[in-house]
Parts: structure tokens; sequence; C-alpha cells
């Protein structure tokens, strides 16, 4: 019988050529933010622009000053900047990994718990959702009270507190995937008599990995903030919140240097974002069109 | 004992919708009996009926001898639907070797298993292609290896080549027959070609619409194996025809006779 030809990208290069394009790609954004930054300045400052907002040398510190004052000791006792903030963005990171982790296995049982049954998701889902709208500001004190008064260390409270803000979109997701197996897939199941959990897990969990991915995506990010926000009230300095506040208060002196803290703030969340994509490429092998 | 019993069944869908009327037929072992019918006639809901994939609103079924639930658990029957139905993050090996994951055989058995199908289905080399790099045709042949992988007993087929173009479909009754008389299966076909109906099956069962009911018993005496030049036999087009008419006594059958698959070479 004629075999149909399969269409696959043959060119043994061709990754090398994408990966040099994107590379291309991501070097003209940031030439262009630069620029951006650097042109609106100049503009500001020449014309003494105070809408949006004043610009001056305090406002927009100049991009090279900022890269600069990484290579800098903020004062003459302390190491390097960037020193002192890799070492703070792993302490954060730590805190975020692991809230992250916990977040997203929370929401992962919350969501299959409240997909398995309508009546739970109705009583329930409202709570969740009401969750999501207090601040994290107003529940992070509390949090840290509470497990500091079970002996628990402070940088597990700051990543309970980063699970607290990534465990929603997880619920969701989960939920919406769980539900997404169509009625002839699921039909196929019961013409073989398989129970609940062989359903769940040859089914329901592949149909819902592409959806969890896209709210893993989400959280990823989401904990980094959670972990930021959540060393302030655990008293953590030696993380990027206890960076970001310390250099807020000399910001009228040094803008560059929480600024910089800024940029690895960013990098290290794009780090945690990438780390779910390369997992969903490694995982997820879905129709084009089920694939984000 | 007969392969399929359907015993007085109706099926009335919540809403009111009477899709099946008394219906009563004996399919014997190692019959190929095809379902045919108006759109709408209740055709894939009887099929479901015996799959106990839903349930008869009254009336019975038995599959073997057994009810169909009581069948269904002990794998007597696959199927096959309209659509492939396979899981598209499964390589087509692994979507073969489903209904044996579930039944518990182990990977070696499994793997051989595996690529006996995949022979049969003459999609040898396929096995870790992943469902949407196949052609349509391909990928309704994964779905047969599928359905045929655990040997069942009973076939049940809604359709299955009603998505696939003329040439193609063509050439998977010829394949379909092969496998049929290799086996030791009986196969319930639901299509709604006259031409396919008659090629394929040992008895032709017309069904006409509002509500569903078993309008005529056709059997089809075409000499065994079939081959292209069953097509041009005169006594397939005398059948043809015979299925044609009670198709248009039972009333409701619309369709023109270009979409019966009887448009060339009927003149
Ligand atoms: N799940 C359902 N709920 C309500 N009505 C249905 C359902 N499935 C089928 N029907 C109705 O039952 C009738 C028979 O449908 P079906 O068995 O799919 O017909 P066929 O396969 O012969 O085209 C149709 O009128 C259809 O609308
Ligand atoms: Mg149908």
């Amino acid at each position: 019988m004629a075999s149909v030809a399969v269409e696959r990208p043959l060119a043994e290069d061709a990754p090398v050529k994408r990966a040099r394009r994107r590379g291309l790609l991501l070097l003209a954004v940031l030439v262009l933010l630069w620029g951006f930054w650097e042109g609106f300045r100049a503009l500001g400052i020449h014309y003494g622009w105070q809408r949006p907002f004043t610009v001056d040398a305090t406002s927009m510190p100049h991009i090279h000053d900022m890269i600069w004052a990484l290579f800098q000791r903020p004062n003459p006792e302390a190491p390097l900047l960037i020193v002192t903030l890799l070492k703070a963005a792993a302490f954060t990171g730590r805190e975020a990994a692991l809230g992250f982790a916990m977040g997203a296995t929370g929401g992962f049982a919350i969501g299959a718990l409240l997909a398995h049954s309508r009546m739970l998701q109705r009583g329930l889902l409202p709570y969740v959702v009401a969750s999501q709208t207090i601040p994290i500001l107003a529940i992070a004190p509390m949090v840290v009270i509470w497990l500091a008064s079970v002996q628990v260390t402070p940088w597990v409270s700051v990543a309970v507190i980063a699970a607290y803000l990534t465990f929603f979109p997880v619920v969701i997701a989960t939920i919406r995937g769980l539900q997404a197996a169509d009625h002839r897939a699921v039909e196929l199941m019961r013409s073989y008599a398989a129970n609940r959990w062989t359903v769940l897990w040859k089914l329901r969990f592949p149909m819902a990995l592409p959806f969890l991915f896209s709210a893993l995506r989400i959280s990823a990010t989401a904990s980094i903030v959670g972990a930021i926000i959540g060393e302030q009230p655990s008293s953590i300095a030696g993380g990027l919140g206890g960076a970001i506040l310390n250099f807020a208060q000399y910001y009228s002196f040094q803008p560059q240097n929480l600024w910089a803290t800024n940029i690895i703030a960013a990098a290290l969340g794009i780090a945690f974002f990438l780390v779910v994509v390369a997992a969903e490429k490694l995982v997820v092998r879905r129709a084009p069109e089920h694939v984000a | 004992m007969s392969a399929v019993s359907i015993k007085n069944v109706s099926k009335e869908f919540k809403g009111g919708t009477k899709a099946l009327e008394d219906i009563d037929l004996e399919i014997e072992q190692r019959e190929f009996v095809s379902l045919i019918g108006p759109s709408g006639c209740g055709k894939s809901t009887l099929l479901r009926i015996v799959g106990d994939l839903i349930e008869p609103t009254s009336g019975g079924v038995t599959v073997n001898g057994k009810p169909a639930r009581q069948a269904r658990h002990d794998h007597d029957y696959g199927i096959v639907f309209q659509d492939p139905v396979l899981y598209d993050w499964r390589t087509v090996a692994r979507n073969i070797a489903l209904p044996l994951e579930l039944a518990g055989w182990d990977r070696n058995r499994r793997s051989q298993r595996v690529d006996e199908m995949l022979d049969l289905v003459e999609l040898r080399g396929f096995g870790e292609h992943h469902p949407w790099q196949l052609s349509g045709g391909m990928q309704q042949r994964v779905s047969i290896a599928r359905a045929l992988s655990f040997d069942p007993a009973l076939l049940l087929m809604d359709e299955p080549f009603g998505a696939l173009d003329e040439m193609t479909r063509e050439r998977l009754n010829a394949e379909l027959l092969r496998i049929w008389q290799a086996s030791e299966s009986t196969i319930v076909f639901v299509t709604h070609s006259i031409a396919e109906a008659v090629f394929l099956s040992t008895r032709v069962v017309v069904m006409s619409s509002r509500p569903g009911r078993v309008s005529k018993l056709i059997p089809i005496d075409l000499s065994q194996p079939r081959s292209a030049a069953t097509r041009e036999d005169p006594r397939f087009f005398e059948l043809a025809t015979e299925v044609r008419e009670a198709l248009h006594m039972g009333g409701g059958y619309d369709m023109p006779l270009a979409a019966t698959g009887l448009s060339e070479g009927a003149t």
C-alpha cells in the first residue's frame, strides 16, 4: 500500500539557525528598549517634561549606569553589588521554587477534587476565588506568625506565601483541563470498562497538560513576586525583597542600585518561566493545534 | 449462541426524542451485518446500546449470551467510531496498545501484538509516529488495529469510513474483509453507503426513521471472498437496488443518488 509521505523538517542545522535567529531577535528587542529609554530620557530632560513624571537623572538613571552599578561596591566594605544580588537571587529563588512546587501540587490536587465532583465545585470554588481577592500583603504577616509559632523556618514561611500566589491559576486550569476530554475519547475508555482512576491518568490528565502548563507559566513568575513580597513580614534581609527595601531607602542618592536589583529580579522571573517552558517541551507531546 | 441478540429495544432520549422503537435483531457468530438507514434513524444509538455505552429505555441486549454490560466488562467487543479517536499524546504503537494496557498485558506481549497489528493494517514502520503525522485513512486503520488488538469476538463499527474519500474507502473495504476473513469475529457495521453495505455484508439491516425501526433484512448472497470484480457482478446491482428500494419504502430517505456511492458505474 502506498504510504503517505510524512512531513518533517529535514535540514540538520535548522535548530541552530532557529536559535541564532532567536538570539538576534532578543538582541534587537534589547537594543530597541535601550534606545527607547535613553531617547525618552534625553527628550524629557531637554524639554523639562513633568508628565507622566518628572524626567531627571533620579527618576531615569542611564541604563549603562545600572549595569555599571552591578560591578561596584555600594559601600567600601561591601562586596560587589552583583555578588550580593546573585546571592539574594539564589535565596529568593529557593523560596520561590519551593512555593511554586507547593502551589502547583496543591493547586492540582484542589483542581482535581473540584473537577471530580460538580457539587464540590459549586460549594468550594467561590472560596478559592475569594482567597485571591484578599491582598497578599494582608495574608503574609498572618502566615508568618502562624508558622513561626510552630517553629517553621522563616524562608519556608515565605515559600508558603509564594504558594498562595501560585496555586490559583493551577486550580482553574486543572478543572478546565480535566474536563476537556471529548465525549468520544471518554466513550472509548468506557468501552474498555476502564475505571475512574484509569480514565483520569490515561485520558484526562494527559489532556489537561497543555492547560496546566499555561497556568504554570503564570505561576512561575507569580511565585517570585510572592517570595519577594513575603520576605518583608518575615524580616528576611538576605533575599531580593530585602535588597529592594534597602536600596529603595537610598533611592535618591543611588537610584541605579534599585534598578540593578530590578534587573536581577526580572532575570530570575524569566529563568523560572523558561524552566517551565523547557519542561513543557519535554513532557507535552500533542498535535500542533493543542500546543500553546 | 447468537453473537448479538437485540430484543424489544426502545430508546427515548431525555427531551422526548424517540430514537428507536421495538428493535428485534439476532446476529449470528461470524456474520458481517450492516445497518443502513437515513441519517438520524438511530443507527449509532443502536450500536451504542449493543456496546453498553448507553442504556435502552426498555428491552435488552445480550452479546455472546451475556448481558451487554457483562460483555463490555469482559472486553468482548472492540469499537471503531467515525473519527479515529486516537490519543494524540500517544504514538501509533501506544494507541494500539491502549486496550492491552488496560487489560493488564505485560510489555513484551503488548509490543509483540502491536507489531502484528501494524502488519495487519499495513502500517509497519509507523509505530513511532504520532497520530497527527498520518493521513485520515491511516489514522482510521490505527483505530481498527486498536479495536482488533485484543482479539474481541465482536467488532462494532460506526461509519468508520464515512469521512474518507471514495478511493481510500474502497481500499479499506477490501482490507476490512480480508481482516474479517482472517479472524473469527462478528462485525456490526453502520454505514449510509448502499454500495459499501452490499459489498461488505452477509446481511443488510435497513432501518427507517422517526422512530427508528428495522424495516427490512436483506441477506447478501454474493460469493466469498469478495473482490473488485464483485462490484461489477450483476447480482451486486440487484441487491443494491433492493436495498435502495427498501430505504425509499421506509421513507425519509431523501439522499441524492450521488451520495449512495453508486453514481459511478451504476448506469
Ligand atoms: N445523546 C442524545 N441526546 C438526545 N438525542 C439524541 C442523542 N443522541 C442521538 N439523539 C437523537 O436520536 C436520533 C438518532 O440519532 P443517531 O443514533 O445518532 O442516528 P444515526 O446514527 O442513524 O444518524 C436523532 O434524532 C438524534 O438527534
Ligand atoms: Mg450516526
